[in-house]
């Protein structure tokens, strides 16, 4: 029904997809699984005509197409609900869904007659809905089946469906299990991309491996089994593994209590953690990405608004909650974020600019006429003993930030940050978008701060990564700890299903 | 006495508040698709002075008598139209910051009119003078039906149509329109240039129906109060109307009832606190402390696609 | 040296491409281009009137452009310039007048300190406002220009007009708080062209943005705000803090203006004495590319261009001074779309619009 052929695109430096071919064949429920970064979201988005692809075809019904938006997808019958629902919440269920394909005439929007065909829809695959109603009025659930409903209302044969099961409940699961499997007796073809393998063994007939923006693997559910897949999808040539002397730990210098962290809107991302990180050692959490790292990291550094979060961090015994970004900082937490760009550097700025980010504000940075103006001297030598002592490249002090590559971005991130030398570092994916000479560097650097006192949580979605550097290691699933592993002795695959199915 | 009081001023405040209500819905397309449109002052001039220029012409250059100050009105929607292109250009395609495209737009029409308006008419910007029955209908009712017919038609193209359903996802969450099929730019774009049909409308109204000629920088703040009008309104039109109707009441106050208003010791209000009156109540409104003033989600960023 | 060279190209492509348009425009009304701008542009450089003129109608516009641009580089859009001069050049009078008698020495001074202290308040409102309720400024600004308008036309009709005088100005302010204009000490240089003192108090000021901006820091916290309020959060920064203290020191930057007017030239409060210098001061700002340097050179292009269009009224056949808006309209325009072309080239804009959840 649908093939992808040599499906080749990239993103400024980043391949997206590395010459993609997929195979999906008509009446099935097809899984694309693989980390987050794998690629599935982009070669999906490419079928649907949000991107268009640098080389390769797209073959529907046994034609190569040219979809250059998604109206062209929809004319062929494609229809795709993204993993951030594509709903105008001001406007009604019915309004949704007829957007773009409204019933009556141009001078006569015909909700009545829109609101009975989705009535009609809704009893054929048992999507309950009241077509009336505000959609920010519904739950996560029924704003899906809103989705779901705007693709069969537009008369789609195949539907796309990213990450569906990741903000429903268990028994929401069950129930859209029912829909998918009444999906595909009514003869729709329907791919689901997701990470979490037992629903693919659960509802699947064939599975997708990616990995890397390439695909691994394409094989018949009913042929294999949740190892098998975890190692396809986690599993690469083992990297360099860290040499590294054993830790000296002392007492607990970040301790978490029952702590809980939700967002704006109320939903919990960390729920009711408690575990505690010793000077002088590297603990990692392993997870896949969306599970609570992000908020986990941002709490403990300060930057979510304390009414979204109940419960206790202390450091060094002091509690921290409800202080802010900059007395954290100087009570020796420092952070290297997850997102350099949004995060950790100021793009347009110099790198020496950069260089004092988060220290700029007291000497010896801002060291005259009553520390207010900053010492240029201070600066630069700061700007050279990171750039040096982290070869960053090209070296110079003066280059905006935007000019450097990822890794040597990164590299001036964790100079910046083991200058402020820290009795807390919080690290989320330091090694992501780096080059293989710089991943090492960047190991040795953490482990070097560590062997200097300093208690590193490390989050990082790479596996090698965080088992070769981690002194202990725990996993993370829907916002809680789903175990803890030694990772010297923990293989890829105990740690992959922790990671994926929570248990 | 207090009867010819009362209905006077209905009538100033039909006649004050129209080009307020025709600018204001106008503003109101183009904001609901998501494009700020602080040049609604710009394209109001434009129209006004377009219209006053070519009513003049067809009166008594070519003769047309009573069809002039009609073709002045096209004329003047038209001026409009292509003040809008250039605006939405800009913004839509250009990608340009649509605060500042609209400072300029302003400031050129500033001096586009005197610029015109000194080689035709070798004025300092104003153009003659249109005899009295040749221009636009004067009477307040026939003007009130027209503006209450127009506003119930822009309301039903918002809420009723296929158009205004799409108009209105655009402004709110173009990634959703998008992921339907449906032209974001296309639909701005439309929204733009309804804008300018509108607000040279209400330009055009001002120069040929409420005066009988264009003087420089004639809008004297409209557009904006227009465009605080539509913020007081919550972005709909009913309301909308209502607060241009409340600004023209109060505009047609300090005018007319001088006097009429004073304060407990007994002096007259100054008129500059009426005028402020507008000002201060959009400024409360935005900061919400009136109910939730929620602009269009999407207002005034770019749409850009490939993250 | 070749961004340097790159910041230079796009607004002389601007200025350029704006003439070129001007041009068609006065051929199509009949006029000879070339004439037209040699009469604009030629009259500014005569000595001692053009140059004179020129100078003094560059200082407004280098307040009010530095106002924008210290705005600006915080991500924000100050409109509110006109308004927030308007404000402060009554309250200069003001204290002009009510102390009328004190010697310079103290009158001077408190003269200054109403000028940037009224300016910054009314600045420091729409700051707020959008610190602590997320609302947008380019409307608040709006509507407080306005607002400031009638509330100093009201005070100098009702209270501090002279009996008698038709004119809407106030009494005159005391002699003490005179400030000296430069033909009372450039020698040849005659004492009835306005251009005073404050002409250099804003090249000071230009030179006080540079330090404050890019040397102290609190201009480092506000250039940070401005070009990424994540990163500059995650650096221990307080967005909401910055957006006060940057709005603050716009509105005393165009609060200076009023140091020029009413100090240095009418010596009282003349209503609607603002020729558009705060709209103006966003051309300034935007064509000077957000830079203390540049907007020197941008507001002296617009003073001439000012001071020309009396010229060009008067000498050509159809063009009249409204050219000069024309031409400040297009260039602005060819300057907003020029973030196209960058974008073109693969970088995005120098400040991003900044936004309160």
């Amino acid at each position: 029904m649908l093939e992808l052929r040599q499906i080749t695109k990239r993103f400024g430096d980043v391949l997206a997809n590395d010459h993609v071919n997929i195979v999906v064949k008509p009446g099935t429920i097809h899984a694309i699984v693989g980390e987050n970064g794998a690629g599935k979201s982009t070669a999906m988005r490419i079928a649907y005509g949000f991107y268009t692809p640098d080389s390769g075809e797209i073959v529907v019904d046994g034609q190569v197409r040219d979809i250059k938006s998604p109206h062209d997808a929809i004319a062929l019958g494609i229809g795709m609900v993204h993993q951030h629902f594509m709903l105008v919440e001001t406007m009604t269920v019915a309004e949704n869904i007829v957007l773009g394909a409204e019933p009556g005439s141009a001078f006569a929007l015909d909700l009545k007659s829109a609101a009975a065909q989705i009535r009609q829809l809704s009893e054929e695959f048992k999507l309950a809905v009241n077509p009336n109603e505000p959609v920010e009025h519904l739950s996560v659930g029924q704003q899906q089946r809103v989705e779901l409903l705007k693709a069969l209302y537009r008369h789609a044969r195949l539907l796309i469906l990213d990450e569906p099961t990741a903000v429903l409940t268990p028994l929401e699961v069950e129930e859209f299990f029912g829909i998918l499997r009444r999906m595909r007796e009514q003869g729709k073809t329907v791919i689901i991309i997701t990470h979490k393998l037992s629903e693919v063994l659960a509802i699947s007939d064939e599975v997708t491996v990616m990995r890397d923006g390439k695909v691994v693997g394409g094989v018949q559910t009913k042929d294999t089994n949740a190892a098998e897949l975890a190692r396809m999808m986690v599993g690469r040539e083992v990297l360099l593994r860290v040499e590294k002397p054993e830790p000296h730990v002392g007492g607990p210098a970040l301790e978490l209590r029952n702590l809980s962290v939700l967002t704006a809107t109320g939903a919990k991302r960390v729920d009711n953690l408690t575990f505690e990180v010793r000077s002088g050692e590297i603990v990692g959490i392993a997870g896949v990405e969306g599970n609570g790292q992000t908020e986990l990291i941002e709490a403990l550094a300060g930057l979510v608004e304390p009414a979204q979060i109940t419960g206790e961090i202390r450091a060094d015994g002091r509690n921290i909650n409800g202080l802010g970004a900059r007395v954290r900082r100087e009570l020796g937490i420092a952070h290297i974020p997850e997102d350099r760009h949004r995060r950790g550097l100021l793009l347009d700025f110099s790198l020496a600019e950069n260089s004092i980010l988060g220290v700029h504000y007291r000497p010896p940075i801002a060291a005259y006429a009553g520390n207010i103006f900053l010492d240029e001297n201070a600066i630069q030598r700061r700007a050279t003993e990171i750039i040096e002592g982290f070869d960053v490249r090209p070296r110079n002090a003066a280059l905006p930030a935007r000019a450097l590559s990822g890794g040597n971005q990164q590299k001036l991130i964790i100079g910046r940050e083991y200058h402020v030398n820290p009795k807390v570092l919080l690290v989320s994916q330091p090694t992501r978008g780096v080059d293989i000479g710089a991943i090492e560097f960047i190991h040795r650097q953490l482990v070097s701060l560590r062997d200097k006192g300093c208690a590193i949580l490390l989050v990082s979605a790479e596996l090698e990564e965080v088992t070769s550097l981690s002194d202990r290691l725990l996993i993370i699933h829907e916002g809680r700890i789903a175990g803890e592993v030694d990772p010297k002795v923990a293989t890829l695959e105990e740690i992959g299903l922790l990671m994926t199915r929570g248990h | 006495m207090r009867d010819v009081f009362t209905l006077s001023l209905i009538a100033s405040t039909i006649r004050l508040a129209t080009p307020l209500v025709l600018a204001a819905l106008g503003g109101l397309f183009s904001e609901r698709s998501g494009v700020i449109n602080i040049a609604l002052e710009g394209k109001m001039l434009a129209g006004a002075f377009t219209a006053a220029a070519v009513t003049y012409a067809a009166d008594s250059k070519l003769g047309m008598g009573n069809a002039s100050p009609w073709i002045g009105l096209l004329a003047g929607v038209l001026a409009g139209l292509i003040i809008a292109a250039i605006y939405a250009v800009t913004c839509i395609k250009f990608k340009a910051d649509q605060v500042v495209s609209g400072a300029a737009i302003n400031i050129l029409m500033i001096g586009i009119p005197g610029f015109l308006g000194g080689a035709l008419f070798l004025s300092s910007g104003s153009t003659p003078q249109i005899p009295k029955d040749h221009l636009l209908p004067q009477s307040p009712a026939v003007i009130a039906i027209a503006i209450l017919v127009l506003v119930a038609a822009i309301w039903y193209v918002l809420y009723k149509t296929p158009f205004g359903l799409r108009l209105r996802a655009v402004g709110e969450k173009p990634e959703a329109a998008d992921a339907a099929g449906v032209s974001v730019s296309r639909l701005r774009y439309s929204g733009v240039l309804l804008a300018g049909v509108l607000a040279g409308l209400g330009g055009a109204y001002l120069s040929i129906g409420q005066s009988s000629l264009f003087t420089r920088n004639m809008t004297a703040g409209r557009g904006f109060i227009a465009l605080a009008a539509l913020i007081f309104g919550k972005w709909r039109p009913v309301q909308t109307l209502l607060a241009c109707l409340l600004f023209g009441f109060t505009e047609a106050v300090s005018i007319q009832m001088q006097g009429v208003f004073k304060l407990p010791s007994g002096e007259d209000i100054p008129v500059q606190f009426i005028q402020m009156v507008p000002y201060v109540l959009t400024i409360v409104v935005l900061a919400g402390f009136i109910g939730s003033s929620r602009p269009p989600r999407a207002l005034g960023i770019p749409y850009q696609k490939e993250k | 040296m070749k961004t340097i060279a790159r910041e230079l190209l796009f607004p002389l492509i601007a200025v350029v491409a704006a003439f070129i348009v001007g041009g068609i425009l006065i051929l199509l009304v009949g006029d000879n281009p070339i004439v037209a701008y040699r009469l604009l542009l030629g009259s500014a450089l005569s000595w001692p009137d053009g140059i004179g003129y020129t100078l003094f109608h560059a200082t407004p516009l280098i307040f009010t452009g530095l106002a924008v641009l210290v705005g600006f580089r915080c991500g924000l859009f100050n409109i509110g310039a006109e308004g927030q001069l308007y404000i402060a050049a009554f309250a200069t009078a003001w204290v002009g007048i009510t102390l009328a008698n004190w010697p310079p020495l103290v009158l001077v001074p408190l003269c200054f300190a109403a000028a940037i202290l009224s300016g910054a308040l009314w600045a420091a409102i729409p700051g707020v406002l959008k610190a602590r309720f997320g609302s947008h400024e380019v409307i608040n600004t709006i509507m407080l220009n306005f607002i400031a308008v009638a509330l100093v036309s009201y005070f100098t009709q009702y209270h501090y007009r002279v009996p008698g005088d038709p004119i809407m100005q106030t009494a005159t302010i005391g002699e003490g708080a005179h400030i000296a204009r430069f033909g009372q000490f450039v020698p040849g240089f005659p004492e009835r062209i306005p251009l005073n003192i404050a002409f250099l108090l804003a090249l000071l000021c230009c030179l006080l943005v540079y330090l404050f901006l890019w040397r102290t820091k609190w201009g480092y916290e506000i250039r940070a705000t401005g070009s990424n309020p994540s990163a500059a959060e995650y650096g221990g920064i307080s967005i909401r803090k910055q957006i006060v203290l940057a709005m603050a020191v716009s509105g005393a930057l165009a609060g200076m203006v009023g140091i020029n007017e009413v100090l240095g030239y009418r010596y009282r409060y003349y209503d609607g004495f603002s020729d558009n210098y705060g709209f103006t001061g966003i051309a300034v700002a935007l064509l000077g590319r957000n830079h203390p340097v540049g907007v020197i050179f941008a507001a002296l292009l617009f003073a001439m261009l000012q001071h020309g269009g009396i010229y060009v009224d008067g000498f050509s056949e159809h063009v009249t001074k409204d050219i000069v808006q024309v031409l400040q309209g297009i260039i602005i325009l060819f300057v907003a779309a020029e973030s196209f072309f960058k974008w073109l080239v693969g970088r995005s804009g120098s400040s991003q619009r900044l936004r309160v959840n």
